[in-house]
C-alpha cells in the first residue's frame, strides 16, 4: 500500500492486529499522513506510537480508542518534535501508563487547533487544570482519573480551568470519580451536549445534581447507578436528549444492586421527545413498558435492550416479550438497529419481518423456537445489512432457503445455533460470491458428521474471494475444495 | 432436506415421523407464502395479543409450531445428549472473562460485546429438567412451572440446567455483551472500590501513599508486591531509612532479613515511630492487628507516625509491645 498510494492521508482500522512495523511503515511512507484511528486494535506497543509521533509532521488526529496497546513507557509522547503543532485530536484513553506529563502539557499548549483531547486514567486530576489552560479552545475532553485528595485549592483550580473552556461541549473519562469533585464541572454544564459518565462509579444523588444542570444535553452515557429516580430527573431536565446508554455496574452479579428497572427507560421515553437511540441494560422488562416506550417514541431509530438474565419473561405476566418488541418495530417505523433480549418466541421474528422494513442491523440471543424465526427475518426485512445471532435454534432450512438474501447483506454471524456443517458446505458451494467461514475450535469440521452443528458461522459477501490469512480454526467453505484451510 | 439432526432436534419425543413430515410441510408452506407473513397463511393467527394462540392447546394441525415447542423440551434434551455422547463436548460454561481471539469479527451482540470462545456452548436449549424456561410455555401450566423454577434457581440461566454444569454460579460466556475494554476497566474499578486504595490506577496493583512524619516527601508502595507484614516493613524501612538513621537504636534495626511484626514495632518503638494506616472508614489504625489480606483490603494509606503524636492510638500499642518484649 505504501508503494501504491504515497499520498495516503487517513487510515482507520477496527478490530485489527496492527504491528509496530506497520506503524513504522505508516510513519515513514506517507508524507502527508493526517489521521490514524485504531479502534479496538491490538498488537502494537508504544514504540510504534513513537514512530508515528516522530515522523508524521502533518498528523492531525491520533485516536487509539479502546485498543490494547502494550505500554512500554510514556516516553513516546515526547517524540513529537517541538516544531509539531498540527494536532487536532488525541485519544490515548486506553493507555495504561503515565505519559510524560510535561511533554503532554507542552504539546497541548502549542497546538492551537486541538479540539479533542482524551486522556488516560494515569493523568492525575491535579494536572488537568494546566492542560485545560493550555487549550481553552477544546471542544471535547476526556479526563484522566477524576480523583484526588480533597483540597480546596485543587478544586478551585479545576473549576476555574473548566470555566475557561467556553467551547467545551463533550466530557468523558471520569474514572474513579470522586463525587466531591463533580461540582468542578458545574460552570460548563449548561453548554454540554455530550456526557459520558459510564466509568464514573458515583451514586444517583451526585449523578442527578450533575445531569440536571445539563439542559442542552443530547447524549448521555451513564452507569445504572443513576437508577429510575435519576432517569426521571433526566427526563425532566434534558429535553434535547437524543441518545441514552445505561451500562450495568455489576453485570455478572446475581442480584440487582441498584434500583434501576424498566421504569427509568419509560420515564425518559415520556419526557424526552427527541430520544432516538437507546442502549439499556436492566434486569426486568414488561410488554407493557415496551409498548409504552414504542408509543411514546415512534421516532426511535436505534433500540438495544439487554435484559441481563437470558430468556427473562415479562416479569409481570411471565409471558414472552414478543408483543413488546413487536410494538417497538410496529410503531418505530424508522427503526434501523434493534437488539433483542428476554424470553422470545418465533412470534417476535414474525413481527420483525412484518414491520421492520427499515431495519439494518439486528442482534439476537437466546431467542426463537425454530427456523421459522430466522426465516421471518431474512425474508421480511428488506433493508437488513447485518444480522448477528447466538444461541438460537435456527438451522439449515432457513439459511439455505434465504441464501440469496445473504448476498444483499453485509454479514451474517451465527454462533451456537443449529446450522450443520453440511449446510455450510452447500452454502459455500452454491454461493461463490459469499465467503462462508466456519469457526470451530474443536477441530476440522470434516472430522465430524455433516449433520453436526458448527460452533460459529460467518457469512459475508466478497469480490475478493476467500481470505488466505485465517487462523487454524477458521475454514472457508467453497466450491474448489470442500474445505480450504489457509 | 430433513437431516437427521433436525429430525432429532425438532420432532423427537412424541411423534417422530409425522412431525418431521409436518415440519417439512410447514416449511414448504412457509416458502410458498412469501409475502407478508401474517397474511393468508392458515397457521398464522392474526397477531393478537394472546401469545398463547400460536402454540396453545393443539387444536388444529396447523400448530406444527406448537409441536415444535412441545417437543422441543424432549427433543432438545435428546439433541444435547447426543452431542455429548458423540463428541464429548464439555457443556459446562466457563468463566465469562475468557478473552476471545481476534477473529476479525469478534463482535457479538448488544453493544458489541464478546463472543464466547467455548466450543459449543451448552446449546442453552439443553436441560435435564423439562426446560420450561426455554419454551414459551405451551400452556399456562408450563407457565406456572416457570415460576417455581425461577424461584428455585432464580439466578441460573438455562445453560446451567444441564447436569454437567455447576449449579448457579456458572455464567454464560460472552453474556451480557459488554466490551472487554469496559469489563477490564470496571473490574479494576471494583477492585479499587473494595480495596478503597487511592493511588495509581492500574489493573492489579494497589498503590498507597506512605508518609512519614518529618520527612519532606511521601512515597508510594504497591501493596500487592508484598505478601505479609514482614515484607512490607522491610520495604518501608529501606525506603525511609534515610530519615531514621541516627534515631534508631533498636537492636532489631540492621537485620534486613525478617522483621517480624513485633520487631517492626520495636524498630518504630525504638525510633519513636509507629506505623499506622487509614482504613476504609477513615480511621487511623495500627498496622499489624489484622490478617494481611484484610489489611490490604482496607488500607487506604500508610503513615509512619511519631510516637509522640500518636497519643490516642499508639500508647496502648506502644505499651503492648513494651510488655510483649
Amino acid at each position: 500500500m505504501a508503494g501504491a498510494y504515497p499520498w495516503l492521508e487517513e487510515i482507520r482500522l477496527k478490530r485489527m492486529v496492527v504491528s509496530d512495523e506497520s506503524l513504522e511503515i505508516i510513519a515513514k511512507s506517507f508524507k502527508n499522513f493526517k489521521v490514524l484511528v485504531l479502534s479496538s486494535c491490538e498488537g502494537f506497543t508504544t514504540e510504534g506510537l513513537a514512530a508515528i509521533a516522530a515522523n508524521c509532521r502533518n498528523l492531525r488526529e491520533l485516536d487509539l480508542r479502546e485498543s490494547e496497546v502494550e505500554d512500554l513507557s510514556g516516553r513516546w509522547l515526547s517524540d513529537f518534535p517541538d516544531s509539531y503543532t498540527s494536532l487536532e485530536s488525541l485519544n490515548i484513553s486506553c493507555l495504561g501508563n503515565e505519559v510524560n506529563l510535561l511533554a503532554l502539557e507542552r504539546l497541548v499548549s502549542r497546538c492551537p487547533n486541538l479540539k479533542t483531547l482524551r486522556l488516560n486514567r494515569a493523568v492525575p486530576l491535579d494536572r488537568l487544570p494546566n492542560l485545560l489552560r493550555g487549550a481553552p479552545q477544546l471542544a471535547e475532553l476526556g479526563t484522566g482519573a477524576y480523583t484526588s485528595e480533597m483540597r480546596p485549592d485543587v478544586f478551585s483550580n479545576l473549576a476555574e480551568a473548566f470555566a475557561g473552556c467556553k467551547q467545551l461541549k463533550t466530557l468523558s473519562g471520569f474514572w474513579d470519580a470522586l463525587p466531591s469533585y463533580l461540582p468542578a464541572v458545574y460552570p460548563i454544564c449548561s453548554q454540554l451536549t455530550s456526557l459520558n459518565l459510564s466509568y464514573a462509579t458515583v451514586q444517583s444523588p451526585d449523578l442527578i445534581k450533575l445531569v440536571s444542570l445539563c439542559e442542552k444535553l443530547q447524549k448521555l452515557w451513564v452507569l445504572d447507578y443513576i437508577e429510575d429516580d435519576g432517569l426521571e430527573i433526566l427526563a425532566a431536565s434534558c429535553k434535547d436528549l437524543r441518545e441514552l446508554r445505561v451500562f450495568p455496574s455489576d453485570p455478572f452479579g446475581l442480584e440487582p444492586n441498584v434500583a434501576l428497572t424498566e421504569q427509568g427507560l419509560v420515564s425518559v421515553s415520556e419526557g424526552c421527545p427527541k430520544l432516538q437511540s437507546v442502549l439499556y441494560f436492566c434486569r426486568q422488562m414488561s410488554n407493557a413498558a415496551l409498548n409504552t416506550i414504542a408509543r411514546n417514541r415512534p421516532n426511535m431509530t436505534r433500540f438495544r435492550l439487554c435484559i441481563i438474565e437470558p430468556r427473562s419473561p415479562d416479569y409481570l405476566t411471565l409471558q414472552p416479550l414478543d408483543d413488546g418488541f413487536g410494538a417497538i418495530v410496529e410503531h418505530c417505523k424508522d427503526l434501523r438497529r434493534l437488539s433483542l433480549s428476554g424470553l422470545l418466541t418465533d412470534r417476535v421474528f414474525e413481527y420483525i419481518g412484518t414491520y421492520g422494513k427499515k431495519l439494518e442491523m439486528l442482534s439476537v440471543a437466546f431467542a426463537g423456537d425454530s427456523d421459522l424465526g430466522l426465516h421471518h427475518v431474512l425474508s421480511g426485512c428488506d433493508n437488513l445489512r447485518k444480522l448477528e445471532i447466538r444461541d438460537c435454534p435456527f438451522g439449515d432450512k432457513a439459511l439455505l432457503a434465504n441464501a440469496a438474501k445473504l448476498e444483499t447483506m453485509r454479514s451474517l454471524w451465527m454462533s451456537s445455533c443449529s446450522v450443520s456443517f453440511g449446510a455450510c458446505k452447500v452454502l459455500g458451494q452454491k454461493m461463490p460470491r459469499l465467503n462462508v467461514e466456519v469457526m470451530d475450535e474443536s477441530g476440522p469440521p470434516d472430522s465430524r458428521p455433516e449433520s453436526s452443528p458448527v460452533e460459529k458461522l460467518y457469512v459475508y459477501r466478497t469480490v475478493a474471494g476467500p481470505r488466505l490469512d485465517m487462523p487454524g480454526f477458521v475454514w472457508t467453505m467453497d466450491d474448489d475444495s470442500a474445505l480450504r484451510i489457509s | 432436506m430433513s437431516t437427521p439432526l433436525e429430525h432429532d432436534y425438532i420432532g423427537l419425543a412424541e411423534k417422530p415421523s409425522p412431525s418431521s413430515d409436518e415440519h417439512g410441510k410447514t416449511f414448504k408452506e412457509t416458502e410458498l407464502r412469501l409475502g407478508l407473513p401474517g397474511s393468508e397463511s392458515p397457521e398464522r393467527k392474526p397477531l393478537s395479543g394472546v401469545s398463547l394462540s400460536l402454540f396453545g392447546k393443539h387444536n388444529n394441525n396447523n400448530n406444527v409450531k406448537s409441536h415444535h415447542h412441545v417437543h422441543v423440551a424432549g427433543a432438545k434434551r435428546g439433541f444435547s445428549d447426543a452431542i455429548d455422547a458423540k463428541w464429548g463436548f464439555s457443556v459446562s460454561v466457563t468463566d465469562t472473562h475468557v478473552s476471545e481471539p481476534d477473529l476479525g469479527k469478534a463482535s457479538a451482540l448488544l453493544g458489541r460485546g464478546n463472543v464466547g470462545k467455548l466450543p459449543l456452548e451448552p446449546k442453552t436449549i439443553s436441560t435435564q429438567q423439562g426446560n420450561t424456561l426455554n419454551t414459551p410455555a405451551s400452556a399456562s401450566q408450563a407457565l406456572k412451572e416457570i415460576k417455581p423454577l425461577q424461584e428455585k434457581n432464580p439466578q441460573v440461566p438455562a445453560t446451567n440446567e444441564h447436569a454437567a454444569a455447576p449449579a448457579a454460579k456458572a455464567q454464560v460466556v460472552g453474556w451480557p455483551p459488554i466490551r472487554s475494554f469496559r469489563k477490564n476497566t470496571m473490574a479494576s474499578n471494583l477492585t479499587k472500590n473494595n480495596n478503597e486504595a487511592e493511588g495509581k490506577p492500574g489493573f492489579g496493583c494497589l498503590y498507597v501513599k506512605v508518609s512519614m512524619d518529618g520527612a519532606p516527601y511521601l512515597r508510594k508502595v504497591d501493596l500487592k508486591t508484598y505478601s505479609n507484614y514482614k515484607e512490607l516493613s522491610s520495604a518501608l524501612e529501606k525506603m525511609f531509612s534515610c530519615f531514621t538513621i541516627g534515631q534508631c537504636n533498636s537492636p532489631g534495626l540492621p537485620g534486613k532479613d525478617g522483621l517480624s511484626e513485633s520487631s517492626l514495632r520495636d524498630l518504630l518503638h525504638g525510633s519513636e515511630y509507629v506505623l499506622t494506616y487509614e482504613d476504609k472508614d477513615g480511621d487511623w489504625m495500627l498496622v499489624g492487628d489484622v490478617p494481611w489480606e484484610m489489611f490490604t483490603d482496607s488500607c487506604m494509606r500508610l503513615r509512619i507516625m511519631k510516637g509522640s503524636e500518636a497519643i490516642g492510638l499508639a500508647p496502648r500499642a506502644v505499651e503492648k509491645s513494651k510488655s510483649q518484649n
